[in-house]
């Protein structure tokens, strides 16, 4: 399997990125550069953390609109796996392949810390190497990370269980509704989260429990 | 010939706006008493051959409707 993972001026996890996929058995992953619409035949699509432009006007806001993002929009609509991780989840709800926002933490302060997560949701191509509410102990690193949708969306995200990870009780680090961490879209190919599973690949830093969405994806490939 | 423009944008109704909320609460401190309502926004100043473009510009790019609205001010500089 080949993942791709997107690299925008501004994008500072692409390479912690790269080397959790190569973690992956039998996986390769190689960077796509953010003017390039070119895809080059990867299985699946990596949106990194970072400050994608900057974050000029609001996060994610003009990355969306980037020649690779155009070819993702493609890919992701024709059914392909699109994982989006912290500035990656933004520029996902921006485009528009993930419902709601991502907003200021509603105390404004940066955060820098492990924090714990449920899995709500295990039977999808993101979490299908963890089990139903399995605890995961992965880092968030964030100053815009308070999830919004509006409560009719959101009621319809209940109805086709697009929330997939939540944090844990007293744990959610930036006022996020509902303690969502990680949503999906409707169909289940394009799944974002804020905390950063690429920093969560080896026991020797703290926890190797993020490695389990790459490796997630990797199965649903075949 | 271009037309200059001034688009507001602040957060939506009902959406918390932690930057209005600390900016309330230091008011006070400064001895500033009586405000209340605070919200943060963005002005973005242009210039425009076509302000027919404008709506469908600030759908698209200048604000996310989701979370904020937008105010076209014209004649306004």
């Amino acid at each position: 399997m080949k993942f791709g993972v997107i690299r925008f001026p501004g994008s500072c996890d692409e390479v912690d990125a790269v080397l959790a996929c190569e973690r992956v058995p039998n996986a390769s992953a190689q960077l796509l550069w953010h003017g390039d619409p070119d895809l080059h035949g990867v299985d699946a699509v990596v949106v990194p953390g970072g400050f994608s432009y900057g974050d000029y006007l609001r996060v994610g806001a003009i990355a969306r609109f980037s020649p690779v993002m155009e070819s993702v929009i493609r890919f992701a609509h024709e059914g392909g796996l699109v994982l989006g991780i912290c500035n990656g989840f933004q520029v996902l709800c921006e485009a528009g392949l993930l419902p709601g926002a991502l907003l200021p933490n509603d105390h404004l302060r940066f955060r820098c810390r492990q924090v714990e997560l449920d899995v709500v949701r295990a039977s999808m191509p993101f979490t299908a190497d963890c089990a139903d509410g399995e605890p995961l102990s992965i880092p968030v690193k964030h100053t815009t990370g308070r999830y919004y949708a509006p409560p009719e969306q959101l009621e319809s995200m209940h109805a086709h269980g697009q929330i997939v990870l939540r944090y844990a009780p007293g744990q959610n680090p930036n006022g996020s509704l509902d303690d969502i961490a990680g949503v999906r879209n409707a169909e289940g190919n394009v799944f974002g989260l804020m905390p950063h599973p690429e920093h969560a690949v080896d026991p020797l830093t703290g926890s190797a429990d993020g490695l389990k969405i790459f490796t997630s994806m990797a199965h649903a490939h075949g | 010939m271009s037309t200059r423009i001034r688009v507001l944008v602040r957060p939506k109704d009902g959406i918390l706006d932690p930057q209005g909320v600390a900016v309330e609460r230091a008011l006070p401190a400064l001895g500033f008493e009586g405000v209340s309502k605070v919200h943060v926004g963005r002005l973005i100043e242009l210039d425009i051959e076509d302000p027919g473009q404008l709506h469908a510009m600030c759908e698209k790019l200048l604000c996310n409707p989701l979370i904020e609205e937008y105010e076209i001010l014209e004649d306004a500089v």
